[in-house]
């Protein structure tokens, strides 16, 4: 294993105390700003998990809108706890999931085309959602709202934006040292050796098969269990918003910014692509030019990837000293 | 009854031809290159504008005008290579992904600063008209569009196997590295097809304007529709991407009709997905080597 692609696992412990430690301070705006950032944060790890495997995901939308609509429409309709119904829809999530790499990989859809592959199925789902009438279709289903007062978010998982902060900071500190102990395990080095060379691996012996199946369905079950959360914040649900090929794209920019290499890099891009998005709508809405906003994004994307081809993360920590230059 | 399957299948394949063109854009560059244009639909929103632009002023039929859009698709394609694609040839795959989707976002972004985010639609009287060949009444516009589409087509084909030139592409294509040896500049074949391939995207967009509204967020449906035939005809095939078109536009036309218009996205997906099973590199594509 390189030491290069693992900065140490103290530093990250340390963020995320301070994360928790600063959270009570911040005003409501900067709790709702943050919580959005460890959201992208959380989805960029799900997706990057995939892509350590060479697999493009531009559907994971699918395993969080399944993630959200299971935990939202099974709360609400059968009463059970989020408790079990946050884990049952990442469960289906990573059911979806794993069938999807199945068919990937027991037919060779590989590159280009498992990425179609990706897409085909999360817009067959939306369209799919959409006209199915139990979880509201195009009109969307809602959940009840709380009274804050009798309220008690470790029941119910939903509550204020302190709450929403912390339930998303958790996750992610989780995520990131779950996903920190994988890529090291065995099956880490089976998906990186995927990545590098499929048919290579193979005749090492990797079960390439069970390895994409597992890979994709660990991504999509995070994927899940990010999107039931998330569900529950947003407390309504459209198909053309929590299942959009638009999201599926949002997810994968903060990664590939912040830098595919780490993990750690997923979470350092969702600290610059969210506050960057909130920025860009805002300057827009104050100059009174619609699209703007959209304008502003793509060129500051455009100048990151043009001039910081491995991302910014790998980026700081070479100027840190941390890793050789390249 | 027959009647009316008989004219929904032939809209189906004149949108079908029109569909063809888009995606031979994309499949071209992605032959020559190894690159995904994902911002091919924004090139044919930008088509659409320039239709939309030049109708409204001068009111010629947006079918003679796909010309001028395929030229100013192909010097911005052609300047795009120029100054910035080329240097992410050899990057990695996320790489080229995130620089397309920029310029997804900047072309997206200049339509909505520049036009609003509404629909503009092109009024003519040959949008209500329609050709009658005996029980067969092929839409104007339609037929206008999928005829402009074809010479489009044709001349591709023409200079691909005639010219000079489009030997080379062909070259570039085949072998990039015997293409080097023998003196073709590898960088000048990559912008003109860069060119060539948002060209077609363009000229497509402007036979496209009269059938649906211009509007910004068309885009994404055209990219997804360009991607599904070309996946589903073979990546970097131009027989696929063809026959694709046509097939893709089909099955649009007979699920709207027989199904639900609302569900008509459904069938492509579903038919991308049989046929990725079935021949992972598509109906046309090279199989594993």
């Amino acid at each position: 294993m390189k030491r290069t692609l693992r900065p140490s696992f103290w530093p990250a412990a340390v963020f995320f105390v301070l994360a928790a430690a600063f959270g009570p301070l911040f005003d409501s705006f900067w709790l709702s700003l943050l919580t959005l950032v460890f959201f992208y944060a959380f989805m960029g790890l799900s997706w990057n998990l995939m892509m350590s495997a060479g697999l493009l995901s531009l559907g994971h939308a699918l395993f969080l809108g399944l993630g959200a609509y299971a935990a939202a429409v099974l709360t609400a309709s059968t009463g059970i706890s989020p408790w079990l119904s946050i884990p049952a829809g990442a469960v289906i999530a990573a059911l979806a999931g794993s069938a999807i790499a199945w068919i990937g990989g027991r037919f060779s859809v590989r590159g280009v085309q498992f990425a179609v592959l990706t897409i085909a199925f999360s817009e067959l789902t939306r369209v799919l959602f959409d006209n199915w009438d139990l979880v509201g279709g195009t009109g969307g289903f809602f959940l009840k709202a709380i009274n804050p007062d009798t309220n008690r978010p470790l029941v119910t998982l939903r509550g204020g934006p302190l709450y929403f902060y912390f339930a998303f900071l958790v996750i992610t500190a989780a995520a990131y040292f779950v996903i920190q102990l994988l890529m090291t395990s065995r099956w880490g080095f089976r998906w990186r050796g995927i990545n590098e060379d499929e048919d290579a691996a193979r005749a090492l012996g990797v079960p390439a098969l069970r390895s994409k199946v597992l890979v994709v369905a660990i991504s999509a079950g995070l994927a899940g269990l990010g999107g039931g959360l998330f569900g529950l914040m947003q407390g309504s649900l459209f198909p053309d918003s929590v299942m959009r090929l638009q999201l599926s794209i949002e997810i994968l920019i903060a990664p590939i910014i912040g830098g595919i290499g780490s993990p750690f890099g997923s979470i350092v891009g969702a600290f610059f692509v969210v506050p960057l998005m909130e920025f860009s709508n805002t300057l827009s809405q104050r100059i009174g030019y619609y699209g703007l906003n959209t304008l502003i994004y793509g060129v500051v994307i455009l100048g990151i990837i043009a001039f910081l081809p491995d991302g910014i993360w790998p980026r700081i920590l070479r100027y840190m000293n941390l890793i050789r230059a390249a | 009854m027959a009647t009316l399957y008989l004219n929904v299948i032939a809209g189906g394949i004149l949108i079908g031809i029109v569909y063809a063109l888009i995606a031979l854009g994309l499949t071209i560059i992605f032959g020559v290159m190894r690159i995904v244009n994902f911002a091919h639909g924004e090139m044919v929103v930008i088509g659409m504008y320039v239709g939309y632009g030049l109708w409204s002023v001068t009111k010629i039929p947006p079918w003679m005008i796909a010309p001028a859009a395929a030229l100013v698709l192909f010097v911005l394609g052609y300047a795009l290579q120029r100054a910035i694609v080329n240097s992410f040839i050899d990057r990695p795959q996320h790489s080229q992904f995130i620089l397309f989707i920029s310029f997804a976002l900047i072309i997206t972004g200049l339509h909505l600063v520049f036009f609003g985010p509404d629909p503009r639609p092109i009024g003519m009287i040959e949008s209500m008209q329609s050709y009658a060949i005996g029980p067969l009444h092929l839409d104007v516009v339609r037929s206008q569009a999928a005829l402009m589409a074809l010479a489009f087509v044709a001349a591709l084909i023409l200079f691909l196997q005639q010219s000079t030139f489009g030997r080379s592409i062909r070259a570039a294509a085949d072998n990039l590295i015997g293409a080097r040896v023998i003196g073709i500049r590898v960088h000048t074949v990559y912008s003109v097809t860069a060119g060539i391939g948002m060209g077609c995207a363009g000229a497509a967009g402007t036979l496209v304007a009269p059938i649906f509204d211009t509007q910004p967020f068309l885009a994404t449906d055209f990219t997804l529709i360009a991607f599904i035939i070309v996946i589903v005809g073979g990546l970097g095939s131009l027989t696929g991407a063809l026959l694709g078109g046509v097939l893709i536009g089909l099955s649009e036309a007979l699920a709207a009709l027989t199904i639900s218009p609302a569900l008509k996205t459904v069938f492509s997906y579903a038919l991308l997905a049989l046929v990725l099973v079935w021949r992972p590199n598509g109906l046309f594509g090279e199989q594993e080597r």
